[in-house]
C-alpha cells in the first residue's frame, strides 16, 4: 500500500479538501468491482449506501465541518456486525436474508468518525475456523497466492486488505481469527484488550472471548482505528470503563530499553522451522532497536488448544440456541415447534458448527461438565497466571501468529483437528484476554507472508504498538 | 466404521445431537463421532491435570454487577424487529403449536 493510499492520508486529504470522498469511494468500489471476483473477500458491497454516505461527508467539508478522523475512508466489515437494514449473515445458511434492526456499536463509531462502509466480508460460519472455507457461501482466496486460504475466520477482511481493496477492515477474534489470516495474508491485525472494543451487536459466538479489532495495512492505520472503535460501552456490560489509550502518539516512541519476552512454548514442536526463524528474527531486530530481549516461559501456554477448543463451544452452544427459526432467519416449515426448530438447525448450520455446537453441549452436560468444561476452566486461571508471571519479567511478549504460511485450499478441510492446531499460537492471550497483534515480518521459504505477534499485558495497548511498530520499521522488504 | 477411540460413542453423539436440536444422518453421525473423539483425545491432556484449589476463570477482566439506572430508554422498534420474523401475527412471533394438535 503506497503512503498517499493509508487511512490517515486518506483522511488527511478529505479533512483537507485536497480530496473528494466520493472519488476515494469510487476508486475503493472499482478496485472491488475488479478485483473481488478473484478472491470472494466480500459477502456484500452497500455501493449505494457508501456513495450517499461519501456525498454527506463532502458536503459537511465543503460546509467548513470536520466529519472526523476517518473522513471519507473505506472499511470492510466482517459479516458477523450488526448493519441496520443491511444482510448480516455470519456466513451461515441460517441468517441468509436477516437485516439486523439495529447497528453494532463499531458502526456508529465508525460513523461518528466520517468512516465510510462499502461492504461486510466473508468468514468461516459464525467465526468457527481458520481459513473461511466453513463459509457457507464459498471461501474467500489469498490476495498473494490464490491457490491458499486467506486465513480466518476473518479471511474476507484480511483479504480486502491485502488486494487493497480498502485501507481498513474491521475482524473479530475468538481464538485468534483476526490475527491469523492477518499473517497469511501479511497485513496488520489487532486484538484489543478483552472488554475494549464494545461487543453490541456483535453475534456472538463465545462470548468471553469474543473481542473486535482492526486488519489495516499499516500499524499506524490499526492505531488510529483502534482509538475510534474502543471505549466504554453501556450497551455491553463486559465493557471496561477505562478512557482509551492514545496508542498513535506513542507509535515513534521507540523500544528502547523495552523488555521483550520470546515464548518458549510458542517457538519449538509444531511451528514451522521457517517460521520460527522469522519470529527469532523479529526478536534480534527489536534488539537492534533498542529493546531487552530474553526469552520467557508461559507453561500452561501448551494446554491452551485443549482448553480453548472446549470453553469456545461450551460458550457456543449456549449462544447458538437462539438460532431456532422463531424470532429470525430461516424457518423450515414442520408440524410442530419441536420439529420446525429441529429441521431449521439441522438445514441452516454447517458441519464446523454442527460440530462445535455438539462438542459444547457434551462438554457442559452432566457428568462431563466437572471433567471437561470445568477443568477447562481452571486451565485458563493456570494460563491467565502464567502470563501475569511472565509480565513480571517483560513488557511485552512476542511468538508467531500461525505456525505456518498460508496453506492450500482443501488442504485441512477433513481433519478438524488438523485445523484447529493453526490457533495455537493465538490461543492463549484469546484465554488470558490480553491484546495481541499480528505484524508482517518478511517471508517463508515458500515466498508467503510470515506474521509475528506481540502480546501485552491487559490495558497495556501503548506498549503492544510501540513494539508493533518498532517491528514493522525493520521488517524485511 | 471405528472410532478412533473409546472416549465417546456413536449413541452418545446421536444423545447430544438430540440435546442440540439437530438431527444427523448415519454417515454424519459416524463422522461426528471420530470427529468428537479426536478432539476430546487431545484434551486428554487438560483433563489428566490436576487443578484442585485452582479456581475456575469464567471472564478476563474482573466487572461484578454491572447496573445501569433503572429509567426506561428508547430500543430498538419492534416492527422493525418483527418484520424480519418468519411468521407474525398479532404483533407477535407465530410458531407452529408446541404440543402436536392444535385445539
Amino acid at each position: 500500500m503506497s503512503e498517499n493510499t493509508t487511512a490517515a492520508s486518506l483522511a488527511a486529504a478529505v479533512r483537507g479538501g485536497d480530496r473528494s470522498a466520493v472519488e476515494v469511494v469510487e476508486e475503493c468500489l472499482a478496485a472491488i468491482d475488479a478485483g473481488d471476483r478473484a478472491l470472494h473477500a466480500f459477502l456484500t458491497v452497500t455501493a449505494e449506501a457508501a456513495r450517499a454516505a461519501a456525498a454527506e461527508i463532502d458536503q459537511r467539508v465543503a460546509a467548513g465541518d470536520d466529519p472526523g478522523p476517518l473522513a471519507g475512508v473505506p472499511v470492510a466489515l466482517k459479516d458477523n456486525m450488526c448493519t441496520r437494514g443491511v444482510a448480516t449473515t455470519c456466513g451461515s445458511r441460517i441468517l441468509e436474508g436477516w437485516c439486523p434492526p439495529y447497528d453494532a456499536t463499531v458502526v456508529e463509531r465508525l460513523a461518528a468518525a466520517g468512516a465510510i462502509v462499502v461492504g461486510k466480508t466473508n468468514l468461516d460460519e459464525f467465526a468457527m475456523g481458520s481459513s473461511t472455507e466453513n463459509s457457507a457461501f464459498g471461501p474467500s482466496r489469498n490476495p498473494r497466492d490464490t491457490s491458499r486460504v486467506p486465513g480466518g475466520s476473518s479471511g474476507g477482511s484480511a483479504a480486502a486488505v491485502a488486494a487493497g481493496f480498502v485501507p481498513l477492515a474491521l475482524g473479530s477474534d475468538t481464538g485468534g481469527s483476526i490475527r491469523q489470516p492477518a499473517a497469511l495474508c501479511g497485513v496488520v491485525g489487532m486484538k484489543p484488550t478483552y472488554g475494549r472494543v464494545s461487543r453490541s451487536g456483535l453475534v456472538a459466538f463465545a462470548s468471553s472471548l469474543d473481542q473486535i479489532g482492526p486488519l489495516t495495512a499499516t500499524v499506524a492505520d490499526a492505531a488510529l482505528l483502534f482509538e475510534v472503535i474502543a471505549g466504554h460501552d453501556p450497551l455491553d456490560s463486559t465493557s471496561i470503563p477505562e478512557p482509551v489509550p492514545e496508542v498513535g502518539a506513542h507509535l515513534d516512541d521507540g523500544v528502547e530499553g523495552l523488555r521483550v519476552g520470546l515464548v518458549t512454548e510458542l517457538l519449538g514442536e509444531g511451528i514451522a522451522p521457517d517460521v520460527a526463524v522469522r519470529t527469532r528474527a523479529a526478536a534480534d531486530a527489536l534488539e537492534e532497536a533498542g529493546a531487552k530481549v530474553e526469552e520467557v516461559a508461559v507453561p500452561a501456554a501448551v494446554y491452551g488448544l485443549s482448553a480453548y477448543y472446549l470453553i469456545a463451544p461450551a460458550e457456543a452452544s449456549s449462544n447458538l440456541a437462539r438460532f431456532d427459526g422463531v424470532r429470525y432467519g430461516l424457518r423450515v416449515d414442520a408440524p410442530t415447534t419441536q420439529e420446525m426448530m429441529v429441521a431449521t438447525r439441522t438445514k441452516g448450520f454447517g458441519p464446523e458448527v454442527k460440530r462445535r455446537i455438539m462438542l459444547g453441549t457434551y462438554a457442559l452436560s452432566a457428568g462431563y461438565y466437572d471433567a471437561y468444561y470445568g477443568k477447562a476452566q481452571r486451565v485458563r486461571t493456570l494460563i491467565a497466571d502464567d502470563f501475569a508471571a511472565a509480565y513480571e519479567r517483560v513488557d511485552v511478549l512476542l511468538a508467531p501468529t500461525s505456525p505456518t504460511t498460508a496453506f492450500p485450499l482443501g488442504d485441512k478441510t477433513a481433519d478438524p483437528m488438523a485445523m484447529y492446531m493453526n490457533d495455537v499460537c493465538t490461543i492463549p492471550s484469546s484465554l488470558s484476554g490480553d491484546p495481541a497483534v499480528s505484524v508482517p515480518f518478511g517471508t517463508g521459504d515458500d515466498g508467503l507472508p510470515v506474521g509475528v505477534q506481540v502480546m501485552a499485558p491487559a490495558l497495556a495497548e501503548i506498549d503492544l504498538f510501540r513494539a508493533a511498530a518498532a517491528l514493522e520499521a525493520s521488517a524485511p522488504r | 466404521m471405528s472410532a478412533m477411540s473409546d472416549r465417546i460413542s456413536r449413541s452418545e453423539v446421536a444423545h447430544v445431537a438430540r440435546l442440540a436440536r439437530l438431527e444427523l444422518t448415519e454417515d454424519e453421525l459416524d463422522t461426528f463421532t471420530d470427529q468428537l473423539a479426536a478432539v476430546l483425545d487431545h484434551a486428554a491432556d487438560v483433563e489428566a491435570l490436576d487443578v484442585a484449589g485452582v479456581a475456575p476463570m469464567t471472564h478476563p477482566y474482573p466487572l461484578r454487577n454491572v447496573l445501569r439506572p433503572d429509567i426506561p430508554t428508547a430500543t430498538v422498534d419492534p416492527d422493525e424487529v418483527l418484520a424480519a420474523a418468519p411468521a407474525v401475527e398479532d404483533r407477535r412471533f407465530r410458531v407452529p403449536p408446541i404440543l402436536g394438535e392444535a385445539p
